[in-house]
């Protein structure tokens, strides 16, 4: 579903992944984990095609797409949804008129048309409930005065509207407490199928004891230094970083 | 001016048999007495208000023209302008829409206006002009069974003069300012209305003006009378885009609201604003006023997307107690557009309120000012205000400007002034596009969101072109 080979990028001028190499199949959940300042939101960054972000060399593939050729928006409507880890405020926007439209891009993509606004809305009370957020929030402004958890829960509604093909949750588990992280991963295991795979940032061993991962990968000066399955993760906890980092130097 | 002189125009004016027999439709360019009673005899009005243009033609030679607004634009030369032109016969017009600028009907598609519409704008000499004809009737109509008046103000000069000597430029004075002098000595028509006491108008005043407006002249003066305890809602303007082929537009607007009576009046303007280089593009040189008396309410809502140049504060004054003034205003400037706008507010009765809500949005390399007054004059015991103004910037080359004025001379009165200024952030339109938004449907979207406090002061199928209307203005403004 996803392979990335030897993908080097910089922002700003300077280069933060060096040599990346992934491959992601359908059903599977990737945890990719590693120091401060490793790269690894940037990995989301540049597949969700933020500008800024520029790819100096490698090759992704997505769904058989070339995927650094699309436009932010294309990719997003082709199925990959990023899960932000400091969702901005769209004042004035409410969430709902938000939600329908990015729905309704997607549909548009597929050659369907909009979405009734009935059939809309009752999906969209439903997945509230299913996030543990209010019916309310969906008239107020994106993000507007959203406290952090509430912002997460809001990625979560909006990923579970559009029912991605990959997902991608840059650190959505800070910030959070132990309630609101298990509403979280109680939402990503709802969504668990064999055809949508998810690639799950983080620094804690916390979420992947509630989503358990397929793998997890190493992430240290720009490159997978170490992949392994989920005792990996267990390891890390225990050791840290600094062990592995050494190793590979 | 000598009395030898008067004599002479007057005798020029004879000599050139101006009155009966002319064969140009449209006078040469410039401006003297000759031309005002030119004007004033082709549309046979009476002697006091060929006087009333001549005084304020008198004055108006006295003044010069305003400085202060934030805008640069080269000296306009008036007499290089022609100040009569009868419209254009129908015959002149194109045949179908065939013949119209495929620009102008792709504007006209993405705003969602209905074919026999887009025929009248464009002015389709075909059945559509007898489909509005019959429209026309059935409005007027039902608006007579209430007592409603509802015409040209050329025609109610004939039908109403003892209405419209009552209040013609009794809100507006004829020396108010050089753009309102000026239009005062040649104005060309506009629209009069007056509702009688205690009725409540029985539609908006909008559909039957929108067919017409196309029509309309560089220097319109409308008069509106809300008799005691009436209601009225007006709306003016056309979200369609307006061509022409003047460049300068001096409109006068004057609102009399008598006791317990409550005018709205909505505005979208959507004149030519020029090119993406700044060349051509109308002039907006508008005064705009109205009267509340005792427990009257006026609003203005204005929707501003058009137009080179705007220059433009429509105003209340608060004279009796407890009257009430509104100004919801959406100023949206794109390429090199400049935009002075805003409101006075003047309160002279007792407990008097009064709202503002600007929202100024900036695109391109233009430029965008509110200017606002507010005077609680020694007598306005107990007064209120609440200023909001807020400004939005796309892009890094547009320039949002504040002028708040306040001027309180009575200690009881209240004035509160917020202002924002805010950026639509490349973090904002990189969510929209992670979930799968283009660029220009994002930035429309966060204007609008932007705006929605003022839209939804606007009559609601107008929300919705309105909110297509910024969309189209705003293309190009990103990427």
């Amino acid at each position: 579903m996803l392979d990335i080979e030897n993908l080097h990028a910089s922002v700003n001028g300077t280069d933060i992944l060096k040599g990346l190499n992934l491959s992601v199949k359908p059903g599977e959940v990737h945890a990719i984990m590693g120091p401060n300042g490793s790269g690894k939101s940037t990995l989301g960054h540049v597949l969700a095609g933020r500008p800024g972000y520029t790819v100096t060399a490698g090759k992704v593939t997505f769904l058989g797409q070339d995927l650094l050729e699309l436009e932010t928006e294309e990719r997003a409507r082709l199925g990959l949804f990023l899960a932000f880890q400091y969702p901005v405020e769209i004042p004035g926007v409410s969430n709902m008129e938000f939600l329908k439209a990015a729905v309704d891009a997607q549909r548009e993509r597929r050659g369907e048309k909009p979405i009734d606004a009935v059939s809309f809305m009752k999906t969209a009370r439903e997945t509230c409930k299913a996030v543990d957020l209010d019916p309310v929030f969906l008239k107020r402004g994106v993000n507007e005065g959203f406290s952090g958890g509430e912002k997460k829960r809001n990625e979560l509604l909006q990923m579970m509207m559009l029912q991605p093909r990959l997902g991608i949750l840059d650190e959505t588990d800070s910030g959070l407490d132990i309630d609101a992280l298990q509403v979280v991963a109680r939402g990503v295991n709802s969504m668990r199928s064999p055809d949508r795979a998810f690639v799950m940032v983080t620094h804690y061993q916390r979420l992947l004891d509630f989503i358990e991962p397929d793998f997890v990968h190493v992430l240290a000066g720009g490159r997978i230094v170490r992949s392994g399955d989920k005792s990996l993760a267990l390891e890390l906890e225990a050791r840290g970083y600094a062990w592995l980092e050494e190793e590979v130097a | 001016m000598s009395q030898e002189h008067i004599d002479e125009a007057i005798s020029r004016e004879y000599a050139a048999g101006f009155v009966s027999d002319i064969e140009s439709d449209t006078l040469p360019p410039g401006l003297d007495e000759d031309v005002i009673r030119f004007i004033s005899a082709r549309k046979g009005e009476p002697d006091w208000l060929l006087e009333w243009r001549l005084e304020a033609y008198r004055g108006w030679q006295q003044m010069t023209e305003p400085k202060w607004a934030h805008v640069h634009y080269p000296p306009i030369d008036l007499n290089a302008v022609s100040y009569y032109s009868s419209p254009k016969s129908m015959k002149d017009g194109p045949k179908s829409l065939d013949e119209v600028d495929p620009e102008l009907l792709a504007m006209y598609e993405k705003l969602g206006i209905p074919l026999h519409e887009q025929e009248m704008l464009a002015g389709v000499a075909v059945d559509a002009v007898f489909d509005s004809v019959s429209v026309a009737t059935t409005f007027r109509g039902k608006l007579a069974e209430a007592g409603v008046i509802f015409c040209p103000i050329s025609e109610a000069v004939h039908s109403h003069p003892e209405l419209v000597r009552k209040y013609l430029g009794t809100v507006v004075p004829r020396k108010d300012n050089f753009y309102a002098a000026l239009n005062s000595a040649v104005f060309s028509d506009g629209s009069f209305v007056y509702i009688p006491k205690g009725v409540r108008c029985p539609m908006e005043l909008s559909t039957y003006f929108r067919i017409n407006e196309a029509k309309t002249g560089q220097f319109e003066r409308t008069l509106i009378i809300a008799d005691e305890g009436s209601h009225v809602s007006y709306l003016e303007g056309c979200t369609a885009p307006m061509r022409d082929e003047n460049q300068l537009h001096a409109a006068v607007v004057e609102l009399v609201a008598l006791d317990r009576a409550q005018i709205k009046y909505s505005t979208v303007q959507n004149w030519y604003p020029g090119d993406a280089q700044g060349r051509g593009g109308i002039y907006n040189f508008v005064t705009k006023r109205g009267v509340a008396h005792r427990d009257s309410k006026i609003s203005w809502t204005q929707v501003e997307t058009g137009s080179a140049v705007t220059w433009k504060y429509p105003s209340c004054i608060l004279r009796g107690d407890n009257s009430v003034g509104e100004f919801y205003s959406v100023a949206l400037t794109n390429n090199f557009q400049q935009a002075d706008t805003g409101t006075k507010m003047i309160h002279l009765g007792k407990n008097t309120r009064s709202t503002i809500i600007s929202k100024g949005i900036s695109a391109g390399h233009s430029s965008n000012a509110y200017r606002g007054l507010v005077r609680m004059s020694p007598k306005a015991a107990g007064a209120r205000n609440y200023t909001q103004c807020d400004s939005l910037l796309i892009g890094d080359r547009c320039a949002a400007h504040t002028f708040p004025y306040i001027e309180s001379r009575n200690p009881s009165a209240v004035v509160e002034h917020e202002a924002t200024t805010s950026k639509v952030s490349d973090d904002q339109l990189y969510l929209c596009q992670q979930r799968g938004l283009d660029a220009e449907k994002a930035v429309s979207m966060i204007v609008n969101g932007f705006c929605k406090e003022v839209f939804k002061e606007l009559p609601m199928e107008f929300a919705v072109e309105a909110g297509k209307l910024l969309e189209v203005s705003l293309e190009g403004s990103v990427g």
